[in-house]
């Protein structure tokens, strides 16, 4: 974990509300892991305060990148920063996804909803180092949410791309189409990032076939590396359900560990 | 050479800043970033006799120049903090203040109570200010009254010198200053966070899951000031200034007031070496001024 106060953009793309930089940060590159985080200043000012936890979707070649959608002031204002001008990094920061040999020549599925895609890049990459087979799952609501689906396929990788307007794909929620090609296939894992909604559904299925899975929690972040206390999820871990950092326990989270739905006085 | 060193009577320090409580986790957390032996010191996240849970989340919410939490004293306890924490704290060569909660005046003192018996413990930080713990967001620091009994409780047994931490939410700062003094207090340190609330006009439900919580921040600043300058013209022992403090600019308004010492808080979530940067350009700075002991700016306002 390491601040980078001057890692210059040496490239951006944008569709639409999606964006994705590279930036140069050999130190922050040689260090990062599948599913971790960066926390990044978007401005230099008092205002918006905080940085913002933004996932680390590829690290290579002493770059890493980014890939992000519009949300709010500072996704926006991130969005406005352009290739040549430098970025403040905190990072890498959290715990990833695990990437074990023993998958090797096993297929994994990858799913991503919207933006949740970002991590899996960087995951599928690392799957297919240990000889594992991933098969990347990218939904979205129509197809302009599914600008990563060409840069997917260059990696090598067999793409099922879904959307919930029938633009792309399979028409319909992405958890429809895994649950749909699973009895097809044997996978040996699964990986999820994405909306609440589709990580809770994915988790049922995951459970219903006895399938190991890990799954990326977002949350808004104080700091990033586990001083504020603010971004806690309750977490199985060692018997009793607690609050555990997602920015320090997780963001990735085994299946058994996550408790989907707090009950109001439970 | 400037000399950054202040005195608190029971404490010396090194430099003026310090990091504020539960915003520095145990330290530990900082470790990472740089020397921890560079603070002037730093208060612990606040500790109550047994581990708690915390609040449901959200607990945190963003608001102009500010942020609103609901943390709730998530929390480790004492046992396990003197076993496994303060061991590894009490080899480093800054100040270590524990700041101490309870839910009653009884928790208060076994909390110190336990504390005592166990080495590397500067001094104390009485939490009598948090506005996260109980309902309505009461606490012992908005009346005169509970606050001396909180501070003659801790007095009674303990002999760790003790600071006590003040609520900007009340009418009359001046008049809960003066009990803790009375009670024996060697030290002032305010403002904990003021009482806030957000609302999600969307969905119209509050954006923290407590509906209110404390906020902090720069948002914050110029009250923190202003109450700093009230306490400290009014009691005799040192204060100790925090609310807002981004800078050494800040760091030197809160002294100019009145303040012996700072405490850096929410900057430390967005700059985790922000504390260095302050220590580093309060140097700088009085050097620019020729000042050569930075004590010898506490309370010079010109007012």
């Amino acid at each position: 974990m390491l601040i980078d106060r001057q890692a210059r953009i040496i490239e951006k793309k944008t569709w639409g509300s999606y964006h994705l930089f590279k930036i140069e940060s050999p130190e922050i590159a040689n260090r990062a892991e599948p599913g971790q985080f960066l926390m990044i200043k978007v401005s230099s000012q008092l205002q918006p305060l905080l940085r913002r936890p933004i996932s680390l979707h590829n690290a290579e070649n002493g770059t890493v990148e980014i890939f992000f959608q519009v949300a709010g002031t500072g996704t926006r204002l991130l969005a406005e920063k352009e290739a040549g001008s430098t970025i403040d990094l905190l990072g890498p920061l959290g715990r990833g996804f695990t990437v074990e040999d023993r998958l090797k020549g096993q297929e994994v599925f990858c799913v991503g909803g919207g933006r949740g895609i970002a991590p899996l890049y960087f995951l599928a990459r690392k799957l297919k180092e240990v000889g594992a087979k991933p098969v990347v799952f990218y939904g979205g609501r129509s197809q302009e949410d599914l600008p990563l689906t060409g840069k997917l396929k260059e990696l090598g990788l067999e793409v099922l791309v879904s959307t919930d307007d029938g633009s792309a794909g399979f028409p319909g929620l992405v958890t429809a189409l895994v649950r749909e090609t699973l009895p097809h296939r044997s996978p040996a894992f699964l990986y999820a990032c994405g909306p609440e909604a589709m990580m809770e559904n994915l988790a049922q299925l995951c459970q219903e076939k006895n399938l190991p899975a890990e799954f990326s929690l977002e949350s808004i972040m104080g700091c990033g590396f586990g001083a504020c206390f603010g971004c806690v999820r309750k977490i199985r871990r060692n018997g009793q359900p607690s609050y555990l950092k997602i920015c320090q326990e997780g963001p990735v989270f085994d299946l058994e560990e996550i408790v989907w739905q707090e009950k109001e006085n439970g | 050479m400037v000399d950054l060193s202040v005195d608190l009577g029971f404490l010396k320090l090194k430099n003026p800043v310090l990091a504020a409580s539960g915003t520095f986790g145990y330290g530990l957390e900082f470790k990472p970033f740089y020397d921890l032996n560079e603070l002037g010191g730093y208060v612990v996240k606040g500790l109550y006799f047994s581990p708690r849970e915390g609040n449901k989340p959200p607990r945190l919410v963003e608001t102009p120049c500010g942020l609103i939490n609901s943390i709730g004293l998530q929390g480790v306890g004492v046992e396990k903090f003197c076993q496994e924490i303060l061991p590894q704290l009490a080899q480093l060569d800054t100040a270590i203040i524990v700041n101490v909660c309870g839910e009653d005046e009884d928790e208060y003192a076994r909390v110190a109570e336990y504390l005592s018996r166990h080495k590397g413990i500067s001094a104390f930080e009485l939490n009598i200010s948090c506005p996260n713990v109980r309902e309505g967001g009461r606490c012992p620091a908005q009346n005169p009254e509970a606050t001396y009994r909180a501070v003659k409780k801790v007095k009674e047994v303990s002999s760790v010198p003790l600071i006590t931490k003040l609520s900007p939410n009340v009418t009359d700062i001046v008049s809960v200053a003066l009990a803790a003094q009375e009670a024996g207090s060697q030290a002032i340190s305010l403002i904990n966070t003021l009482l806030a609330m957000a609302i999600d006009i969307e969905t119209r439900r509050p954006r923290l899951h407590n509906i209110f919580g404390g906020l902090s921040g720069p948002a914050i600043k110029p009250i923190a000031v202003r109450m700093v300058f009230q306490v400290a013209r009014a009691v005799s022992v040192p204060v100790i200034g925090m609310g807002g403090i981004f800078s050494a600019e800040d760091a030197l308004e809160f002294i100019m007031a009145g303040a012996s010492a700072v405490q850096v808080g929410t900057a430390n979530f967005v700059d985790p070496d922000v504390c260095l940067k302050i220590i580093d350009d309060l140097r700088r700075w009085a050097e620019q001024h020729q000042v050569e002991k930075i004590s010898s700016l506490i309370g010079c306002v010109k007012a």
